[in-house]
């Protein structure tokens, strides 16, 4: 039992890293209606640019909160500046182009940034130096780290915050109208372009923060890091719904605890026919699954030209 | 006209080389007969393999064009089509079951089974558009992979990350592709014969890329490809025709996959990665999605573009004592920037298909068409 | 000129294939491209009557996550060139001039073959390389073909040498040879009953995994599931909770440091006290920096060859590489260096520097290397090849015991302490 505890604990912290990056995908693709490929890949950019920057403070001598609160501030900007600029001088000129034409520069902006890390910071795995001291808690036979407890808090607050943000304030409603109609969104007077492009310093700002916690989480970064959890987490955001914020937060969840609980049992379930080795195709049959069967997702609304 | 408005005409227009005899056919089929032992002479062996490999690319290229050039459906998952041809032929002609059968039987299947598996992957994936589309067929060639890659237990089907190894060269009568032949006193290396084979091969799936694409089936996928909606009003089946264009799709990089698995003689999953398939799409788009001989173009200029990069190392350790960028990453970034560039500027590929240019000739790529092309663009 | 023939042609040539322009530019693009790439191939200028050039091809991935790796193969192997360059070796009465001829096969298949094919163009008389053994293995059937003898320096996949070519050899224990040896010491040393294994689901891992399992349960021990990883991933929660669950004494784990190093610190969050041991790949100083210092405390792990305080040729190797090149030793440099010495004492032994003469006396080889005494089975490879367990102390890993090769009748270190 106390192992079944332990594994819906990781299901939910995994999860809850999933729900923070999928956040950002589903923003974008609420208003634009387009996947950004290098959601996943500004993530990466956080976690390695939030790496160098604390190592730099700690050599100057600076503490390790302010190196931390740094380090982040830095790295939340950077990447914020990343998404507008790639929005501006990728995506914008192409607003009006056919599907394909966004979709296939997505890919190469995707790949611009991986290997312009590689270039920058080598395509090492690189150590997060031993500052961070985790405390473990047995609750219930599962042991559960302070970093843990600080990640769901984290993503809970965030996605909370990015909710209130968007119904409750003007430039959610901007937001919400341009995801319903940019034109007439325009034509109401809103500045569709301005409402994009803060679409997007929000979503890479939480992309970097992801990336922080990532960081923090397991003590490496690598320039190849964004891509598999730009998928799966990608993965979520279709599963809890699309362009729906509660939706990406159940959809990472739900995801988080089918890998877990599936590599955790599917040895035992199937006799040793399918290990833990096929943990990753669990992400794309459930993403497979809701496509066919619920294009909308569990938290969307059903609308024909998504899927 | 002479050459530099040619040059332009083409270029810019994006119309077809003017003139086309037999006397230029043959001239075509000789250079083609020499290019091997030219390359051979002026640069070794090694870029005649290149050559090979460049081939297998233009196949896989010619295949994919099918589905998003003709058909536009995006699919990022096309190399596990080249790993079904592939596996196909390495399994069932190598060691690993002490099968041994013949290539002509074993190309067909290899064409067979990726068909299937494309229909496997069309089926389902029918209904959804665009994006979906692509992030489902990344998906799905992932889970060939990881398939391909774990298959070797609780039962060995595929050797798993050990790979196939010894995998008989191809075989043709009693003539093997696997030893060098001497013939009229010159003799043929196995990367030559093969290079023969291929450039056959190429033809033959250009031939018949350029007849599907001027038939009653390509002129649906191109209304399919502008407009599905009103496609299906006009009466085209557009779920058998996309289940069809997946099929064909699949076809040509099954055949792909076993001429590969012949000319490496050694198949292992970490040929058929995501970045493979991202390479096959780049050469579609950078070469010209919807022109053909674009695509092949495409396929050879970034077959032999990393070969040619290779010298920047030492360029730069000779410059500055210090490789600042790796060949490898700039290759990569030279293709990313490649995507964003020309989706931007000149989303018709280096090669446009003839007749696409003129319907946008100011604005290239600010109107919601790509690659757009009737039989009727003919000038 | 009439314009009516072009425009004539123009629609012709519309609904044919622009095969044409297509050809032309594929002949111009590939001479343009293949002109340029051979401007490193220069033959070197010959200096007196008696010397003999004899170029010896060295494939590595120079470029890419595995490139310091490449290069420490690289520049083991310029060192034994400018030794025996230096030191006058005569083959039938010539002397001797050993060029290096270097390549990058990035660690990819397709690309190892292209890069074997350049080297056999080029003539080389014999090739140290490659590393990883996806290369190695599709690049062995072109030295094959051509009668180049080829030395591995670090390919341990068993496949590598069960080919059946005769040009096939590697100065490194494989895998076999690895996995039963990392075995032996659990049940023996570290008295593991309850085994748990995982894998990161590539050639060298699951290899090593396989052959460790199979080991233990020939020795009497237990594996009690075997997990698996990927070689990209970095959450092992899933994996190491269902291990917690079957309490084994010892986790193995086939793979290398990237993924190791989380894992360890991960069983640390989980409250998991068995010990951990791996093989070559983790045995790193990145290891120790990715696990942390307390976690990696009393992780082991096996390495191919003798600790390097014990090579024969060991600390003059050391000093000179260091002083040579600026930088320590990482790992596999003295495997490239004995390589190429091998090669250059069967040319010596044939008194030919033509493969097709001096291959057999690869095969007879009796050398004294750095890395201890060296000497090819008859598939290639390494007879009574040594290997070292190694364990993480204060963040430094140090050599426990050595088995095999010269070695094993050298007094055993001091006993592995309790985690």
């Amino acid at each position: 039992m106390d192992i079944f505890i332990q594994q819906l604990v990781n299901g939910v912290v995994l999860g809850s890293i999933y729900a923070l990056v999928a956040l950002g995908y589903t923003m974008v693709y609420g208003i634009l209606g387009l996947i950004n490929f290098a959601h996943g890949d500004l993530v990466m950019v956080g976690a390695l640019s939030a790496l160098a920057l604390l190592k730099v403070c700690l050599a100057v001598g600076l503490g390790l909160p302010a190196s931390l609160a740094l380090a982040t501030l830095g790295a939340v900007l950077l990447c914020g500046g990343l998404g507008v600029l790639i929005e501006r001088v990728a995506y914008r000129p192409l607003r009006s182009a056919p599907k394909l034409a966004p979709l296939i520069t997505a890919i190469g902006v995707s790949i611009l940034i991986e290997y312009g890390a590689a270039m920058i910071w080598s395509k090492q795995y690189l150590a997060l130096p031993p500052v961070i001291q985790s405390t473990t808690w047995q609750l219930a036979g599962a042991a559960i780290t302070d970093l843990q407890v600080a990640i769901v808090v984290m993503a809970s607050v965030l996605m909370a915050g990015l909710l209130w943000l968007i119904r409750a304030t003007p430039l959610g409603v901007a937001m919400r109208a341009t995801e319903q109609n940019a034109e007439v969104a325009g034509l109401m007077g809103i500045d569709t372009h301005r409402v994009i492009a803060i679409t997007f310093l929000i979503g890479s700002g939480l992309a970097a923060l992801a990336g922080i916690m990532v960081l923090l989480y397991y003590g490496v970064a690598h320039y190849f890091m964004g891509f598999m959890l730009g998928l799966k987490a990608f993965t979520a955001a279709v599963l809890g719904g699309i362009g729906s914020v509660p939706g990406a937060m159940l959809g990472g969840l739900l995801l988080g605890l089918i890998e877990s609980l599936g590599a955790g049992y599917v040895g035992e379930l199937t006799g040793g026919v399918f290990g833990s080795n096929y943990r990753d195709v669990f992400a794309f049959i459930v993403l497979i699954l809701v496509l066919v069967l619920r294009p909308a997702g569990l938290l969307g609304t059903a609308s024909g030209e998504r899927a | 006209m002479n050459l530099p408005q040619r040059i332009a005409q083409w270029w810019v227009h994006g119309q077809t080389w003017p003139g086309a005899s037999w006397t230029r056919r043959l001239l075509v089929v000789v250079a083609l007969a020499l290019l091997p032992f030219l390359l051979e002479a002026v640069a070794g062996r090694a870029w005649v393999r290149i050559a090979d490999i460049a081939l297998i690319y233009a196949m896989l290229a010619v295949g994919l064009n099918l589905v998003v050039g003709f058909a536009g459906l995006l699919d990022l998952g096309y190399v596990a089509f080249f790993a079904v041809g592939a596996y196909a032929y390495g399994l069932l002609a190598s060691p690993q079951f002490g099968i041994h059968a013949s290539f002509l039987l074993l190309l067909p299947l290899g064409a067979i089974a990726a068909a299937c598996f494309g229909v496997l992957l069309g089926a389902p994936t029918l209904k959804l558009r665009g994006d979906y589309l692509a992030i489902v067929t990344l998906g799905f060639g992932e889970i060939i992979r990881i398939f391909l890659n774990n298959l070797n237990q609780p039962v060995n089907i595929t050797n798993g990350p050990q790979g196939v190894t010894l995998i008989d060269p191809l075989l043709l009568g009693s003539f093997s592709f696997g030893k060098p032949h001497s013939m009229l006193g010159v003799t043929v290396a196995p990367v030559h014969a093969y290079f023969y084979l291929l450039v056959c091969m190429v033809a033959l799936s250009m031939l018949v890329a350029r007849r599907l694409q001027n038939s009653r089936i390509g002129r649906a996928w191109a209304a399919i490809r502008e407009d599905e909606t009103a496609a299906r009003a006009m009466g085209i089946d557009t779920r058998n025709l996309k289940l069809l264009a997946f099929a064909l799709g699949a076809t040509f990089g099954g055949v792909a996959g076993g001429l590969f698995a012949a000319v490496q003689g050694f198949v292992s999953p970490e040929s058929f990665t995501l970045q493979e398939s991202v390479m096959i799409l780049c050469m579609v788009v950078l070469g010209g999605m919807g022109h053909v001989a674009g695509v092949v173009l495409g396929a050879i200029v970034l077959t032999a573009l990393p070969e040619a990069l290779r010298v920047v190392g030492p360029l730069q350790k000779a410059a500055f004592g210090h490789v600042w960028i790796d060949p490898a990453d700039l290759r990569m970034m030279l293709f990313g920037l490649a995507l964003i560039v020309m989706m931007r500027w000149r989303p018709a590929g280096m090669w446009p298909a003839p007749g696409w240019a003129r319907r946008t000739p100011s604005a290239v790529g600010s109107k919601p068409q790509v690659a757009a092309r009737g039989r009727d663009d003919a000038p | 000129m009439n314009n009516t023939p072009v425009l004539l042609q123009a629609v012709r040539a519309g609904r044919q294939t622009g095969s044409g322009p297509l050809a032309g530019l594929l002949l111009i693009g590939f001479l343009a491209l293949a002109g340029c790439s051979r401007e490193a191939d220069k033959p070197a200028a010959v200096a007196g009557p008696v010397e003999r050039v004899v170029k010896i091809g060295l494939a590595a991935p120079l470029t890419g996550s595995e490139a310091h790796v490449g290069e420490d193969i690289r520049n083991g192997g310029q060192l034994a060139v400018d030794d025996i360059n230096a030191a006058g070796v005569l083959v039938a009465g010539e002397r001797l001039r050993i060029e290096l001829v270097v390549e990058d096969d990035e660690a990819n298949p397709t690309k190892a073959a292209t890069v074997a094919q350049s080297l056999v163009d080029r003539k080389v008389a014999g090739v140290v390389g490659h590393f990883n053994s996806g290369a190695s293995i599709p690049a062995s059937r072109i030295y094959a073909e051509a009668g180049v003898p080829q030395i591995s320096p670090g390919s341990t996949n068993p496949k590598y040498t069960e080919q059946g070519f005769k040009t096939a050899f590697r100065v490194v224990a494989n895998d076999n040879q690895q996995g039963p040896t990392l075995a032996r010491f659990a049940l023996d040393k570290l008295q593991a009953r309850t085994i748990a294994v995982i894998d990161d689901s590539t050639a060298y891992g699951q290899g090593l995994a396989d052959t460790f399992s199979a080991a233990v349960i020939a020795g009497g021990g237990k594996v009690l599931v075997r997990e698996h990883t990927t070689d990209k991933d970095t959450d092992f929660k899933a994996i190491l909770t269902s291990i917690k669950g079957r309490k084994p004494d010892v986790i193995m784990f086939g793979g290398i440091d990237p993924q190791a190093g989380p894992m360890v610190k991960q069983m640390a969050q989980l409250g998991i006290r068995a010990r951990f041991l791996g093989g070559d790949g983790i045995q790193t100083p990145n290891f120790v920096k990715l696990a942390g210092d307390a976690d990696a405390e009393g992780v082991y792990a096996s390495m191919p060859g003798l600790p390097k305080a014990q090579m024969p040729g060991g600390q003059a190797f050391f000093d000179r590489f260091q002083a040579r090149f600026g930088k320590p030793v990482e790992l596999f440099a003295p495997m490239g260096y004995d390589a190429v010495q091998v090669l250059v004492d069967a040319m010596k032994r044939a008194g030919s520097v033509d493969p097709a003469r001096f291959l057999d006396e690869v095969g007879k080889t009796r050398y004294n290397g750095v890395i201890g005494p060296i000497a090819f089975d008859e598939k290639g490879d390494l007879r009574d090849a040594p290997l070292t367990i190694y364990v993480v102390r204060a963040g430094q890993w140090e050599p426990v015991e050595t088995i095999g090769g010269a070695a094993a009748a050298a007094p055993e270190a001091t006993p592995a302490p309790t985690r």
